[in-house]
């Protein structure tokens, strides 16, 4: 019988390895997929403790969390999409008008 | 160590090997590829942790959409001139330093508390009906704003993605 | 009840090993003598113009985002298909103001165009 702890490691490394994606990644769309695997990290200890505690509150809490990822996939990507339309590219350092 | 655990190790290692794929492998399609079989890892831990109709719904949104979107993405900006779809990396230290921190205070934290939770997994046979039955009663109100999120995210969508400038959309 | 999915694992199995090496075995058991014209993307055809990597119309990405956005609709109401009689009418009308919100926002990407093939 695998403890809690295991899936909450995996789900702390997972985290950290979307975490290390966002932070060093140039490319706007990978930092999106970096996101989406944060989020999934996160689900995946929402149905852990679900499992684990017997209460089906947690899987509920996922389907939400999915409507919300998909939400920010299709706006974050169409901002992308116009960044590339003004910019002609997807790389984040040249997104620098606020920067001082 | 039965087999049903086997399977945990598995899926597991299936899930980190492809994430760190996505966060590290240089070409966007080969990212792309491999958070599908990071989504399909957890898919596999979520039948693992008896949440059957989430595997399912897993592999359906995000596999079936997001990914596709995130595709479609990789393939709507792909720059003219330069057919490479690579990128690298910046800041690589302090990044590296933030995440070590991260990942010790998590692993820290997990591995010193205790978890009040039951000591075996309880045996049920399908979450759908359950999930159906609380999604609309206690979980209602959080249920249509999700639908209000959605339609707000598709005319966002729908707004930006779409140029105004009809010469510009030609190019 | 985790001995059900065992099917569905050695399924996947096969589906992966089969694609793999059906893959490469042609590339494994065949004889590899390249040449210019062999490497053409068309041999004995027309010379390509152009990269292959041309950019997609932004259409398509709408199309996408419609998608996804169905597809959401239809995993919040699997669940509440399976409890349909139990909910009864209630369930009924909560679903119709659900849909009913989701339609909206196609009403409005059809009013504005964006599905518009030119």
């Amino acid at each position: 019988m695998i403890p809690i702890s295991h899936y909450l490691i995996l789900s702390a490394v997972m985290f950290t390895i979307g975490c290390a994606g966002v932070l060093t990644r140039r490319n706007a769309i990978i930092i999106f997929m970096c996101i989406e695997l944060m989020l999934n990290s996160v689900n995946l200890t929402f149905v852990a403790f679900s499992a684990y505690l017997g209460d089906s509150a947690g899987q509920i809490i996922v389907f939400f969390v999915m409507a919300v990822a998909a939400a920010e996939a299709a706006v974050g990507l169409a901002i992308v999409l116009a960044l590339f339309r003004n910019k002609k590219s997807v790389d984040i350092n040249d997104v620098n008008i606020l920067k001082w | 160590m039965s087999y049903t655990d086997a399977f945990f190790y598995f899926f597991a290692a299936l899930t980190v090997g492809s994430a760190l794929v996505v966060t590290f492998s240089r070409s966007v399609i080969y990212a792309a590829f491999a958070l599908l079989f990071t989504f399909l890892g957890v898919a596999g831990l979520y039948v693992l942790l008896q949440a059957d109709f989430l595997a399912v719904a897993q592999i359906m949104v995000y596999v079936g959409g997001i990914l596709i979107l995130l595709l479609f993405g990789v393939m709507l900006t792909t720059r003219v001139t330069n057919a490479e779809i690579t990128t690298g990396t910046v800041q690589g230290l302090p990044a590296t330093v933030v995440v070590g921190i991260l990942l010790g205070t998590l692993i820290l934290l997990v591995s010193r508390a205790t978890w009040n939770v039951q000591e075996s997994l309880p045996d049920v046979t399908g979450t759908t009906t359950e999930i159906g039955e609380r999604l609309l009663t206690t979980f209602l109100l959080p249920f249509e704003i999700a639908g209000i999120l959605l339609l707000v995210a598709i005319m966002g969508a729908a707004m930006i993605a779409r140029s105004t400038d009809k010469t510009k959309e030609a190019a | 009840m985790i001995e059900s999915y065992i099917p569905i694992f050695l399924i996947l199995a096969v589906a992966v090993v089969f694609g793999v090496v059906s893959a490469n075995m042609s590339w494994l058991l065949g004889p590899q003598r390249p040449n210019r014209a062999k490497n053409s993307t068309y041999e004995s055809g027309m010379e390509p113009v152009r990269t292959a990597h041309d950019r997609f119309s932004v259409k398509y990405y709408m199309v996408a985002v419609l998608f996804i956005l169905f597809d959401i609709e239809v995993v919040f109401m699997y669940p509440w298909a399976v409890q349909y009689r139990n909910l009864g009418l209630y369930g009924f009308v909560e679903m119709v103001v659900f849909i009913g919100i989701l339609l909206v926002g196609f009403v409005y990407v059809i009013k504005k165009g964006a599905l518009q093939w030119d």
